[in-house]
């Protein structure tokens, strides 16, 4: 399992074909915070959004943030949610608007796998949970859209050394949840035997 | 109203707004220990790197000052009244309800509490029916137990109930935990406690696995039945191979307790209500003179 470090936006795609599901990651860059209510917006009621995607690292999050006195926002606690929930918009998100990786906790369920291979897109699996340390490595939230949507906004996070990330599902095909599910499901029918 | 209970109602609110911001914090030693055992058993390099970080996470924690995760939860406290306890449970919850508000506002914490069909924000981490307390009522005593359990939705999205049938016994109960679990994968952030609530009604079992998932890590329960249930629902879960955040390994629950009630002869409901990894608790014990004494244990 080997390790990568990238930077977000990405500029040549052909750097996502080298990471392979368990690989470890590091990310540099750019990273855009987005979640269930930021893209209900987007794809149920039509809106674009106020910032370019393409190339783009989404991470699921609502941050908890201080707001300044000149508008901008500190963070406080920064982590991550739950990506099963919003399993649907990864098709759209990589078709119609370029994003290259998501990043959330818990993993996609195998219907974003095909998509995801098609369009050369990412899986990125953070420690769901660990905000302390993730909030540290948030170095300024540089822009924020759709406040209204507070925490559910569309955040724009300056980060360094952002990790350490598991590829949980790469562009290849393989799923590492998938992997796990298929041998516990096996591993439950001998369970079962033996109760 | 009395000027002393004035001052009670004070010293639970000021109680309620510590244990929030505390439990979020400092996590319990007995967690602390269990999340390094995990770390020094889990043979998988995701699953080591995933502990690694956990580990790392609550030092970072520590150090800054910091909440351990940023899902604040939905505020739920258990709570044993003495029956002497010189003010009343109404009062109690008022006092619960302002401190997490209290909290919220002056840490200031995210604020996770919608209306459950318009979806709007209803408040500083209150609103209708929140926060939710449990109740217990001890009689012949004249104190206060508070225990505040901040509970992450990663975590109670993963709730699962079965009305299991007599005719399915032990052997369903252990089938449907199994299931449930595995079935969960990553979601809930895993490596956590699996709360389970055996018999009663279906609304009561899953209360009871509330109640479960509060316990310090590793306590069994008094009856010697259902602590063998335990221990044997525990080894289990931790072979299904599901591991750390669900990227495959040995480590798959820190601990598995479960809290019963007896039940209808035709009855055999099962509830799971599963607790992160970050299992955040935080407790005080309060006197009839307001006097407030922290625990970090129980």
């Amino acid at each position: 399992m080997a390790q990568h470090e990238v930077t977000f936006p990405i500029t040549d795609e052909r750097e996502l074909l080298k990471l392979r599901a368990g690989d470890e990651v590091v990310v540099q860059g750019h990273i855009i915070g987005i979640r269930d209510r930021t893209q209900i917006r987007i794809f149920d009621q039509g809106v674009e959004p106020p910032m370019d995607l393409r190339g783009s690292f989404l991470l699921h999050t609502a941050p908890g943030v201080r707001k300044r006195e000149d508008g901008g926002y500190d963070p406080v606690c920064i982590g991550t949610t739950t990506s099963a929930r919003m399993v649907r918009f990864t098709e759209p998100l990589g078709a119609q608007y370029g994003v290259r990786a998501i990043c959330g906790k818990g993993g996609f369920p195998d219907e974003a796998i095909e998509p995801m291979r098609k369009l050369g897109m990412v899986y990125f699996a953070i420690v769901g949970g660990a905000a302390a340390l993730e909030t540290t490595q948030i170095e300024e939230i540089e822009e924020v859209a759709w406040e209204e949507l507070m925490p559910e906004c569309l955040w724009k996070f300056r980060v360094k050394d952002f990790g350490p990330l598991t590829v949980g599902i790469d562009a290849h095909g393989n799923s590492l949840y998938h992997d796990v599910q298929s041998a516990a499901q096996e591993k439950l029918k001998e369970l079962y035997a033996r109760l | 109203m009395s000027a002393v209970e004035v001052d009670l109602q004070g010293a639970v609110e000021d109680a309620a707004a510590h244990l929030y911001v505390w439990a979020l914090k400092d996590i319990p030693q007995d967690l602390r220990d269990a999340l390094a055992a995990a770390r020094d058993r889990e043979t998988s390099v995701p699953g080591q790197r995933v502990l690694n970080t956990i580990v790392k996470n609550v030092a970072i924690a520590d150090e800054q000052n910091n909440l351990v995760c940023q899902d604040t939860g939905i505020a739920v406290y258990t709570c044993r009244v003495g029956e002497h306890f010189p003010l009343h449970p109404a009062r109690i919850y008022a006092a619960l309800k302002h401190g997490t508000e209290r909290a919220t506002v002056e840490h200031p914490l995210r604020s996770n509490a919608v209306h459950t069909i318009t979806r709007e924000n209803t408040g500083p981490n209150t609103g209708h029916r929140l926060p939710i307390v449990h109740w217990e009522f001890i009689p012949d005593w004249d104190g206060l137990d508070v225990k505040c359990v901040p509970k992450g939705s990663g975590s109670e999205n993963m709730s699962f109930l079965k009305m299991c049938v007599p005719a399915d016994g032990v052997k369903g109960i252990k089938q449907f935990v199994l299931e449930s679990i595995v079935g969960a994968g990553g979601k809930p952030c895993p490596p956590g406690i699996v709360g389970v609530g055996i018999g009663g009604s279906a609304d009561y079992a899953m209360y009871l696995a509330k109640e479960a998932i509060a316990r310090p890590i590793g306590t069994r329960n008094s009856d010697p039945v259902v602590a063998q249930l335990e221990d044997e629902l525990f080894e289990l879960l931790n072979e299904t191979g599901i591991g750390p955040m669900g990227l495959g390994g040995d480590v798959t629950v820190l601990q598995c307790h479960i809290e019963h009630a007896d039940t209808h002869m035709t009855l055999n409901p099962v509830a799971v209500n599963y607790q992160c990894w970050a299992a955040r608790r935080a407790s005080a014990h309060v006197s009839p003179d307001g006097e407030v004494e922290y625990d970090r244990e129980a």
